[in-house]
């Protein structure tokens, strides 16, 4: 749990993310394009992520796809929601985006 | 080779054959599937349903099965809505790795605009999350908060 803060705890790890969010299954080539990274940075990020299990990657012929994968977010949001609190939670989250965009 | 749409990793701390031995068995899985019963033959060519209460939520075919390594089978959604849909596919892998497993499931093969797609992406996180919770701990997680091919509010437990 302590390398999934850690990983999450930096700004570029979480813009990689949210770009795997967007798009999931993107090869390092595609992650890199319009980042103000340094390729040598966006693998870096890429490492931490990885050993954190937040990125999950899968070889297909000669690439490397890269995977948003959400389960240890899932398991600490479990550690911490109560057993009903979920629904309401969802509800509150609903609001705030519906109120922001 | 087609890219598969979602990948899901887990570690857990477990010997190969319990993790294999609880995905394989329908007593076993409604504890951490949210109350879906899991059934199927171990061998390719059985067909595999997803029940709950009674009602047929999804169906499929086994197509690889490789004890206690490797499980790969067809997903068709049962539901009204999403019924229409062509099945799509599930990878299940289970790797030994110093001390634990490593639990990869790999979804592909969805429609363009799929429905199911959406129902998925909720559901997999909150299986993997509970059985690891389960084989770990003894304990389940909450019970499931919203409705979806995978479960719903109902208590796992």
């Amino acid at each position: 749990m302590d390398a999934v803060f850690k990983a999450l705890a930096d700004a570029s790890r979480r813009q990689l993310l949210d770009r795997l969010r967007e798009r999931n299954g993107q090869t390092l080539g595609e992650l890199c394009a319009n980042l103000a990274m340094t390729r040598q940075a966006v693998t870096k990020h890429l490492g931490i992520l990885e050993d954190a299990n937040l990125v999950a990657t899968v070889k297909r012929g000669r690439e490397k796809l890269h995977y948003l994968n959400p389960v240890p977010i899932h398991e600490i949001a479990e550690r911490w929601i109560g057993k009903y609190e979920g629904h309401r939670l969802r509800a509150l989250a609903d609001l705030k985006k519906g109120l922001e965009e | 080779m087609s890219k598969p749409t979602f990948v899901y990793v887990t570690y857990i701390r477990a010997t190969p054959e319990k993790v294999w031995g609880v995905l394989t068995d329908p007593k076993a899985t409604p504890a951490f599937w949210g109350g879906v019963t899991v059934a199927f033959e171990q061998r390719v060519g059985s067909p595999l349903t997803m029940e709950r209460d009674g009602t047929t939520k999804v169906t499929g075919e086994i197509l690889v099965c490789d004890p206690p390594r490797r499980l790969v089978y067809t997903f068709h959604a049962e539901q009204p809505e999403v019924r229409h849909e062509q099945a799509s596919r599930v990878s299940i892998e289970i790797e030994s790795v110093p001390g634990q497993v490593k639990l990869t499931v790999l979804h592909e093969g969805f429609a363009a605009d799929s429905k199911v797609l959406g129902m998925i992406s909720q559901g997999w996180p909150r299986i993997l999350s509970s059985l690891k919770s389960l084989m770990e701990t003894g304990q389940v997680l909450a019970p499931f908060a919203n409705a979806d091919t995978h479960g719903d509010g109902r208590s796992a437990a």
